[in-house]
């Protein structure tokens, strides 16, 4: 009887379309499957036969390099057929709207569409019109949850727990889905988040978030325990919110004297890709006693293969 | 025609203070012959029959002063017909329309046709609002004296604002030499730009760009400050938050000029767009409960002169894409009266009130003689079951576009008949 399902969890929603949706059960869920991908991942033989038979599409309008290859790696290591659709070459460019995209996928039988798009509730339209499983792989400002998951691994992975600690996140919070993931999926698992942002780059009523809000970096770094920086993200940005990037950098720049003022262990996090000598000094960024960017990028994949299996169960 | 007898209807006609159980007579013209308590059975000729209205009220046709056609450009959204039919089954007699057609209202040339089409295609009273820049472009002003003439009601820029400060100071004035009404659409669009819902927290939680509230505030400042000293007929379309009604408010202590409210806004709040429903993506948008309270305040205390449904039909390809791609506005002129008596009967105004905000006071601002029943005057009215409890169903809207705003949503009260020149154009 009991053989294959006899998992006692269950995954709460059909799709992934934000932190927000998702209990601290499912959470704790995620998180301890992406654990056992780890250690596969490093391991000679990093192919498995869980999602033999199913398809995956990648769905991706915006560029992406790091989450649309660990998303494309993720499904094939566990036996997925993935196929990634080229934007510029699809009809998309002929002026089809996103629903009669989807209605011509969902005929193909897909198992999984892995979405990003530039405005924001894109996946939460697609999944309303789709059979299969939807995950978000980012959509407008809105959320990018598996960025978030990968980084509550990561520091889990470095500093044994998240419950407790002191996050700084600092930069554009405005346009970040990052920022939004994270804040709703580390304040759920028990941390203490530090926002830090110029006032133009933060969005309205963020502190009922349950976040404290800083402008001044340093007093928002101070005794954290992880140093999230984002990424300004100048290519959404339609009016002047910065007078300059040198500025930005003076102020709101992560350097080694600004880190000082966090813990002296603290971790240097960022969901890439970076503008270096803007948001962050670049010898900083390299530090491998303290930056632990590399290791994001490399559970990122681990945290895409157990969303991948759980919600393609 | 036929004289036609009601009977023990109650009647609410603010514009003659009239609010009281009686009957109407409607004569072979189709004019309002006698009204009121004193129309009893003893004024009816014992041959003829009369229709016992007991428990129904009637009221003055409605005037709704801000309706988007499709005509001339877009008749796949809307057509005169068709905006007729939906009027009709809300009971509004008498309509503003739009400019923003295709091509747009912005010169003589077009009112001939406009007219000709209202005329012959729509069985209410149809009102244009010309442009009031060239294009809609914000630029040069058009000729107010020589549409007006030729029968244009009004003139605005339909969903886009006056920017140019000196632009506005010459159109006030302008309006001033030529007697000439300006609604403006009260929003900064530079803060306003790419916004597409209230900015606060919901804005945030689902990543759109949000419209501060003073971008509606700023304007509304700037227009008043200007009508002090350029003095015109001046109206703002619409207003969305609490701190307009409160500037309105004690502006209106020195100044003359007048305001509307979208039901919308005095129905629903931002917590309604949910999972991002683009039907709720509005112009002025909806905004949190707290300014939603204060407009049913501002229309409560006479601060809000009127309520219009701000119909702006759009075809289900245009709302079917994602909230930043979909079009703003909703289709309304149907459920404008039953949702409008929501608020009579949560207990929120009272009716005579309420009607008044639909019938002469807009009449009023447009100096039109409709929205009333007096004794003489053209029969335009309907009779209201104001118990009735229906559901909005989109495919049971008259409208040629089903983008309602408030879709399964139960309602108390239902227009069962609609009179135009004394004649019957709607039965349910």
């Amino acid at each position: 009887m009991a053989t294959k399902s006899s998992k006692a969890v269950k995954i709460s929603q059909k799709h992934l379309l934000g932190i927000q949706d998702l209990s601290i059960g499912d959470v704790n869920y995620i998180l301890t499957e992406a654990k056992q991908f780890i250690l596969l991942n490093r391991s000679k033989n990093k192919k498995l036969d869980t999602l033999r038979g199913k398809t995956q599409i990648n769905l991706f309008f915006e560029p992406s390099t790091r989450t649309q290859s660990s998303f494309e790696l993720a499904g094939k290591r566990l036996g997925a057929d993935v196929m990634s659709m080229n934007i510029v070459n699809s009809a998309i460019k002929k002026g089809e709207t996103l629903i009669d995209t989807a209605m011509t996928l969902n005929a193909m039988h897909p198992d999984l569409i892995v979405i990003r798009h530039q405005d924001s509730g894109a996946c939460n339209l697609l999944s309303q019109k789709v059979n299969c499983t939807v995950i978000n792989a980012g959509d407008g400002r809105r959320e990018h949850p598996t960025q978030a998951l990968l980084d509550a691994l990561t520091i889990i992975e470095k500093k044994g727990k998240i419950q407790g600690l002191k996050i700084a996140i600092c930069g554009d919070i405005l346009h970040s889905r990052v920022a939004r993931s994270n804040i709703y999926l580390l304040t759920m698992l028990g941390a203490e988040v530090n926002i830090i942002a110029p006032t133009n780059l933060m969005p309205k009523d963020l502190e009922k978030f349950g976040i404290n809000k800083f402008s001044d970096m340093k007093k928002g770094l101070e005794s954290c325990d992880i140093v999230m920086m984002l990424r300004l993200q100048n290519e959404r940005m339609n009016t002047s919110f910065l007078a300059s990037n040198r500025e930005y950098y003076e102020y709101y720049g992560l350097t080694p004297d600004k880190l000082n003022c966090a813990k002296e262990d603290a971790l240097i996090m960022h969901p890439g890709p970076m503008n270096r000598g803007i948001e962050i000094d670049t010898n900083l960024a390299d530090d491998i006693n303290k930056s632990v960017i590399q290791e994001q990028v490399e559970l990122g994949v681990a945290v895409r293969m157990a969303c991948l299996k759980i919600f393609c169960e | 025609m036929k004289k036609k007898y009601f009977l023990n209807a109650n009647i609410i006609d603010p514009h003659n203070s009239l609010n009281e159980v009686g009957g109407l007579i409607i004569n072979e013209e189709g004019k309002v012959e006698a009204i009121g308590k004193k129309v009893n059975e003893n004024n009816i000729p014992s041959r003829e029959k009369y229709i016992n209205l007991k428990g129904k009220h009637i009221f003055p046709g409605l005037v709704d002063m801000r309706v988007f056609v499709g005509e001339p450009g877009y008749e796949y959204k809307e057509n005169f017909r068709t905006l007729s039919n939906a009027a009709l089954s809300g009971g509004v007699t008498s309509v503003v329309t739009m400019p923003n057609t295709n091509p747009i209202i912005d010169n003589v040339s077009m009112v001939d046709f406009l007219k000709r089409r209202g005329r012959d295609k729509s069985k209410i009273n149809i009102f244009p609002t010309a442009s009031l820049t060239k294009n809609l472009e914000g630029t040069n002003m058009t000729e107010f004296g020589l549409l007006q003439k030729k029968g244009i009601i009004g003139f605005t820029d339909g969903s886009k604002t006056i920017q140019n400060t000196r632009l506005m100071s010459r159109i006030m004035n302008s309006a001033y030499d030529l007697n000439a009404l300006i609604i403006q659409h009260a929003e900064d669009s530079d803060l306003a730009e790419k916004g597409m819902m209230n900015d606060g927290i919901i804005s945030t939680k689902l990543g759109l760009q949000g419209i501060p509230e003073v971008a509606e505030k700023i304007l509304i400042e700037r227009d008043l400050s200007l009508l002090e000293e350029y003095k015109c007929r001046y109206h703002i379309a619409q207003i969305s938050s609490a701190k307009s009604v409160s500037i309105i408010e004690e502006k209106k202590n020195f100044l003359k000029f007048t305001c509307g409210v979208s039901i919308n806004n005095l129905s629903l709040n931002e917590n309604d767009i949910g999972d991002f429903r683009t039907f709720l993506k509005l112009s002025p948008p909806l905004r949190t409960e707290d300014d939603r309270v204060a407009l049913v305040e501002g229309i409560k205390n006479e601060t809000i002169d009127v309520i219009v449904s701000d119909h702006k039909p759009e075809d289900e390809e245009q709302k079917r894409l994602t909230f930043a791609k979909a079009a703003t506005g909703s289709s309304g002129i149907e459920t404008l009266l039953s949702l409008s008596l929501e608020l009579f009967h949560n207990g929120s105004i009272k009716l005579d009130t309420l009607i008044k905000t639909l019938t002469c006071n807009p009449a009023k601002i447009l100096k039109i003689n409709k929205g009333n029943l007096t004794q003489g005057n053209n029969a335009d009215f309907c009779i209201v079951d104001i118990n009735k409890p229906w559901v909005v169903k989109k495919e049971n809207l008259l409208s040629k576009s089903k983008n309602t705003s408030i879709e399964n949503k139960k309602l108390q009260g239902k227009v069962t008949n609609t009179f135009v020149n004394g004649e019957e154009l709607y039965k349910i």
